[in-house]
């Protein structure tokens, strides 16, 4: 029971950053329980030279699955299958939506514990402990599991991805899908919604919140990035973007982008754990938010607790004059 | 049809959550309230069922909890369900997601709803995954985090949702598993004679035995996820809060903050 199977998530012939991190580290894991990590992928005419490329970062055998892309069921049956099939002591899911709905079916599938959010695991006595920040990370939970399978499903970005240099043995696994797997069909798939911004190499970013009250709200930290000038954009929270106000392409968080920019100022953003395992990579990350209570103060290097409306032309007018001087 | 919504106590978003140091799970005492993600799933029932796009006999809210979870019940049936069930049971006490959704699976096995509709989180910890769970003992298609549903042709749903690469629209079919974003819609207020009517809506208790639940499956000692101890994060120092009282005082410490920093 000593290997570890990781789902690796792949769109339009790449795999999700997220899911190499999880291989990367299944293959450090699984070195020190004495067994190997293996990888599965489930889709529609994957190569197996895209599969087999899962071996630079660690695994030594890749499941190859014909089937639906994008919906987590299907992806369940295929676990199901290589775990009954195979030797599998712990499932990884490296975050995500896809990951979280997958690793928690296999979980009632297989009568296996399931741990989220996961932010490290580490070996110990031969079994893996895997730690949970809980309560606005103000404490870190420590998981194990009396099941033989143990599920773990990280939070974004935990594990850092490794090349390694090897290869990846890659077998096809035919999959008999569950009857209920095949009731729900992908019609369409990654529309990006809104204009095509770019985010990710901004040294500043002034993003925006639901506290910005309405889609308007943006012209103020529209005006802010313009004052910064440079290198600077406008960026946005997951519960904005689904309500129309900001485009897609310019989500950070859960679902959205990962950045890391020098400056981070966030406008009427709460700082749900969603969006802080995007953003909390910056350098510098300054909130302006009217309830003090606010989770983003307990991760913000310089917190305003006020008005954005009465804040943010100011501060524009002064960064203007700053850089004029 | 029938469309069944899982609801769930939370401690109120003011009260200062904690963890109980000898069990590693969550101190529920205090003030609590229904999950503000299940208000969007009664509200996403509702607005099927009023629409005329599903014909829904009856909406059906469902919680597993003690005692104080009547309470989110009343709240359920305050915005407009028709009645409720509560899964109640010292022996389900501690129960990781695994046994949750497993007994809850039991529970709306017997009611065999069209449609099981529930919050993409709740407030308190557990993210995204109860549906995925409850979904695979039932053997039905689902879904999670979806912001906009469409009913086709009376069998048939619409929904979309944001994923990893963008925005996603999924085709499903009845009976499903449905969990919704807070973006799917505002939910009401519940009138006051909503709120006065609620206690007199039928709600059934129910226990483990009832319910036709392993006992062997559920309760914290069952579950398969074990917690083993807290330990502390790495301290990060706090950092320095500025109360706007005189916004261009403040705007001057923004930008001298800024300033130092080489930021500008």
């Amino acid at each position: 029971m000593a290997n570890i199977l990781v789902y690796a998530l792949q769109y339009e012939g790449a795999f999700n950053k997220n899911s190499l991190g999880a291989v990367s580290e299944a293959a450090k894991l699984a070195a020190e329980l004495g067994g190997e990590a293996h990888a599965i992928v489930v889709g529609q005419g994957v190569s197996d030279d895209l599969a087999g490329t899962l071996g630079n970062y660690g695994a030594t055998k890749v499941l190859n699955v014909e089937g639906p892309e994008g919906l987590a069921q299907p992806v369940v049956d295929a676990m199901a299958a290589a775990i009954s099939a195979g030797d599998y002591g712990y499932a990884i899911f490296g975050g995500g939506l896809l990951g979280f709905e997958v690793g928690a079916g296999l979980a009632a599938r297989l009568g296996a514990g399931v741990a989220m959010e996961i932010t490290a695991v580490r070996a110990e006595g031969g079994k893996l402990v895997a730690e949970r920040p809980i309560l606005g990370d103000s404490a870190i939970s420590q998981i194990s599991f009396r099941s033989d399978l143990g599920i773990i499903i990280s939070r974004l970005n935990a594990f850092e991805i490794k090349e390694t240099g090897g290869t990846a043995a890659v077998e096809s696994l035919s999959v008999e899908f569950s009857p209920f797997s095949g009731q729900a069909t992908m019609i369409t798939r990654g529309e990006q919604r809104g204009a095509d911004v770019d985010i990710e190499g901004a040294d500043v970013l002034i993003a925006g919140g639901r506290g910005l009250g309405a889609e308007e709200g943006f012209e103020l930290c529209e005006a802010l990035a313009g004052a910064f000038g440079g290198n600077s954009a406008v960026a946005a929270t997951r519960a904005v973007v689904d309500a129309g106000w900001f485009p897609y392409a310019g989500q950070i968080g859960q679902t959205g982008k990962t950045v890391a920019p020098k400056l981070y100022l966030a406008a009427g953003i709460s700082g749900a754990i969603q969006h802080k395992v995007g953003m909390q990579g910056a350098e510098h990350i300054v909130a302006i938010n009217k309830d003090a209570n606010a989770p983003i103060f307990e991760f913000s290097d310089l917190g305003i607790v006020g008005d954005l409306n009465k804040i943010m032309p100011k501060l524009t007018e002064a960064v203007k004059a700053k850089k004029g001087a | 049809m029938k469309i069944c919504v899982l609801v769930k106590e939370v401690p109120d978003a003011a009260v200062q959550k904690k963890i109980d140091p000898s069990t590693g799970r969550m101190d529920r005492s205090g003030e609590k309230n229904l999950n503000p993600y299940d208000t969007h799933a009664i509200e996403a029932a509702m607005q099927l069922k009023e629409s005329g796009a599903m014909a829904v006999d009856e909406v059906v809210a469902v919680t597993m909890g003690p005692d104080s979870a009547e309470r989110a019940l009343h709240k359920a049936v305050s915005l407009g369900a028709d009645r409720s069930i509560h899964l109640a049971d010292d022996s389900l006490a501690g129960s990781d997601v695994a046994a949750t959704g497993y007994a809850l699976s039991k529970v709306l096995e017997k009611e065999a709803p069209d449609l099981v509709l529930l919050g993409q989180q709740s407030d308190d910890g557990e993210c995204y995954t109860i549906g995925a769970v409850v979904a695979d003992h039932l053997k039905f298609p689902s879904l999670t985090q979806v912001i906009k549903i469409d009913v086709d042709g009376g069998t048939k749903l619409r929904a979309e949702r944001q994923a990893e690469y963008g925005y996603d629209t999924v085709e499903i079919n009845l009976p499903a598993v449905i969990s919704v974003g807070d973006a799917i819609n505002e939910p009401r207020y519940p009138s006051l004679k909503a709120i006065m009517g609620a206690k007199k809506k039928p709600l059934e208790k129910v226990s483990v035995g009832d319910a036709g639940i392993d006992a062997s499956k559920v309760g914290g000692d069952n579950s398969a996820a074990q917690w083993t101890g807290s330990i502390e994060p790495p301290k990060k120092e706090a950092g320095r809060i500025i109360e706007d009282e005189d916004t261009s005082e403040t705007v001057e410490q923004i930008v001298a903050w800024l300033d130092e920093r080489k930021l500008i």
